[in-house]
């Protein structure tokens, strides 16, 4: 243990922004350590990392990390993320992000980050409502479930956000959860090694909110439940749909080989470096 | 593609000193080429489509980039992301998509990111009038954001113009790291004029200072003397924070009082104290002048003439065009106004401008509005027509 804490401590901020502002036995703090093991797993150079977010609790993760850290507007990091990537192409470009930023506010973005397939490892810290302004209901929130803004329960459907991700066109979607730490830093590795849009769910608990609400108990009860729960994708593969039904597949979920956007673009780039460029004369002229 | 050959392609694309007949449009997208433009985000809308079209042929050819996003709050954010990443970027729109931008405009204020935004203005509000002229936006390019800014707003009125503000506003955002606008509109985007654009190495092109303090000790928004920093970009081995948030020196969130108190001051006075250098105002025929017409954009095309058929009619009427809006040239006009005795402000719109003439004006005098809002022109004659009205 005292090794892993060592590798976590190169790639904080010591200055400034401890204690963080997350409530004790929170599942983003357990995202971000897995994070950053992957992050030096890969050995990857900080001064080469950008690390892009949004508004939520989960977005307060840059502020502690360093590396190249960009905290925006509600719901958009993963169209800053996309300028970022677009100026700087040798740049690994991370957007992190919460279920309320990520599929409500910045769903637009998502697909369409998905979809176009640019080069940016997407990872969501999934815990089921909005935290950070009082447990109101998000597009995750289980049908059912009470909220602050839901308090007759929960009427409306929610989002498989990795099923979301592969159908938008994303070309590796993975889930793993903070109690499957190991897992979810190798989960996570994979995803940054590779080209095109790579996507992680996380899910995490909000003892705080969701399980106070829906009184699910304690944050090591609620993480227990994610034990219970999760169900490696061989494991899965081998159940029937009923056996499956209140659980969830952890593991690599899809993975799927296509030209990422940078790539794509680059080849337009390199066309002209060999060709000499139209001239303006010529432009006016046609 | 490397920075030099990115010179070389950008020398074999731009022709200077040969007359090209050309759109507004058209100039701001050579303008942004000249001034070094690598990045554009952008998202479709009438008027101001060509300046993307035109952006995504050039960009590529010179190793920079294009992408058309998914709605106008992304192209701005993509925009950020691009300027944060060290390639000076822009995007272009009109109305709808500029009310969608200001959201993370004000990030860029308070994040202090150089970017430009040309605003093709097109009747108003809501989808209004896409394919006519108005200048509907000018207190909103200045007002959009919630909370206390200052922002750098040009106003064009000529092809020629387009260029030379485009560059403007590039060199300016770079200086003061903070966005500028270009507020363009339908008539000027889509008109075409003869333009001879001056040879490239004539063109005074302007990059935000670089730290040269090692990484430990950089500070992101450091309070200078002159309330400009350094900037670095991602990237370059600094690895600064930017938020949103109200920050300190070094990009963090605050709360301190001290601190809030000092950024937002900074923010003001970053332009406050470089306001001679920010404002450019042409002035016409005031040495003498008793009456003054007070125009910007597409509509100074109209007062030029008619101050000139005026004076045939022994009117001493002279005019005032600032290029620079915002911050407004309070110095400039102020003085003026206490040598004439009747303004005219002629605006496309029910009267925006008009209210930072009579704020300047400590004199009892009158000053008058030419509002059209029909789509169309105001012509010289309309203007000329006003002067004798007043002055019968």
């Amino acid at each position: 243990m005292d090794q892993m804490s060592n590798v976590t401590h190169k790639y904080l901020r010591p200055k400034k922004s401890f204690p963080n502002v997350w409530c004790p036995g929170c599942g983003i703090g357990i995202a971000m350590g897995a994070m950053i093991r992957a992050i030096d797993g890969l050995g990857l150079d900080k001064n080469q990392v950008a690390v892009v977010s949004g508004i939520g609790c989960t977005a307060r993760i840059p502020v502690y990390l360093d590396f190249n850290t960009l905290h925006t507007t509600h719901g958009r990091p993963l169209a800053f993320a996309t300028g970022v990537k677009l100026a700087n192409p040798k740049m690994k470009v991370i957007v992190v992000s919460g279920d309320g930023d990520l599929l409500a506010i910045g769903g637009n973005h998502f697909i369409h980050a998905a979809r176009r397939n640019m080069d940016i490892t997407c990872i969501l810290v999934n815990n089921y409502i909005y935290g950070m302004t009082g447990g109101q209901y998000s597009p995750t929130t289980p049908f059912k479930k009470l909220s602050s803004t839901g308090p007759y329960g929960m009427i409306e459907q929610s989002f498989d956000p990795a099923e979301l991700a592969r159908t938008a066109g994303a070309t590796f979607v993975a889930r793993g959860t903070v109690f499957h730490a190991s897992q979810l830093s190798r989960l996570m590795s994979q995803a940054i090694n590779r080209h095109g849009f790579s996507f992680v769910e996380v899910i995490s608990n909000c003892h705080t909110q969701y399980g106070r609400l829906n009184r699910e108990g304690s944050a090591v009860k609620m993480i227990q439940w994610q034990k219970d729960h999760a169900v490696p994708v061989s494991v899965a593969a081998k159940k029937t749909p009923e056996e499956l039904e209140d659980k969830f597949i952890t593991g690599v979920l899809y993975e799927q080989e296509k030209p990422g956007y940078v790539e794509e673009y680059q080849k337009i780039i390199d066309r002209f470096s060999r060709e000499s460029t139209e001239s303006m004369v010529r432009v006016t002229e046609s | 593609m490397s920075e030099v050959e990115t010179q070389n392609k950008r020398k074999q694309l731009y022709k200077s000193n040969t007359p090209l007949l050309m759109q507004g449009n058209e100039a701001c997208a050579w303008g942004a080429l000249a001034a070094g433009c690598m990045f554009f985000g952008g998202y479709p809308i009438t008027p101001s489509t060509e300046i993307a079209e035109m952006l995504a042929r050039y960009l590529p050819q010179i190793g920079g980039h294009f992408i058309q996003m998914e709605d106008e709050i992304a192209s701005i954010a993509s925009v950020i992301g691009a300027s944060v990443a060290g390639a000076k970027s822009m995007t272009a729109t009109s109305g709808p998509g500029f009310s969608l931008m200001q959201e993370n405009l004000g990030y860029a204020y308070m994040a202090e990111v150089p970017c430009v935004v040309v605003n093709v203005q097109r009747g108003g509000p809501s989808t209004g009038l896409p394919t006519k002229v108005a200048q509907g936006e000018m207190m909103q390019a200045k007002w959009g954001t919630h909370g206390d800014y200052f922002p750098i707003v040009l106003v064009p009125s000529s092809v020629k113009e387009c260029f030379d503000l485009t560059i403007r506003a590039f060199n300016l955002s770079e200086k003061f790291r903070s966005p500028v606008v270009v507020l363009s509109d339908e008539v000027l985007g889509h008109m075409r004029e003869i333009v001879s654009l001056p040879p490239q190495d004539e063109l005074e092109i302007i990059t935000c200072t670089r730290p040269n303090e090692p990484p430990e000790w950089y500070r992101h928004f450091e309070i200078t003397p002159d309330y400009l920093s350094p900037m670095a970009s991602f990237g370059e081995g600094y690895r600064f924070h930017l938020t949103g948030l109200t920050h300190d020196e070094y990009g963090f969130p605050t709360s301190k009082q001290k601190e809030i108190v000092d950024k937002l001051e900074k923010l003001r006075l970053k332009t406050a104290r470089h306001i001679d250098e920010i404002a450019d105002v042409r002035l016409d025929l005031m040495d003498d002048a008793h009456i003054m017409v007070l125009a910007y954009g597409s509509t100074a095309r109209a007062a030029r003439q008619a101050i000139r058929i005026a004076r045939k009619k022994r009117f001493k009427v002279g005019m005032v065009q600032p290029l620079t809006i915002w911050p407004f040239p309070d110095d400039i006009v102020g003085r003026l106004l206490e040598k004439v005795d009747l303004v005219i402000v002629p605006e496309l719109n029910q009267g925006q401008i008009i209210g930072e003439v009579k704020r300047l004006c400590q004199r009892h005098i009158k000053i008058v509005g030419l509002n059209r809002f029909d789509g169309e022109l105001i012509t010289p004659a309309q203007i000329v027509d006003k002067i004798k009205e007043e002055r019968p």
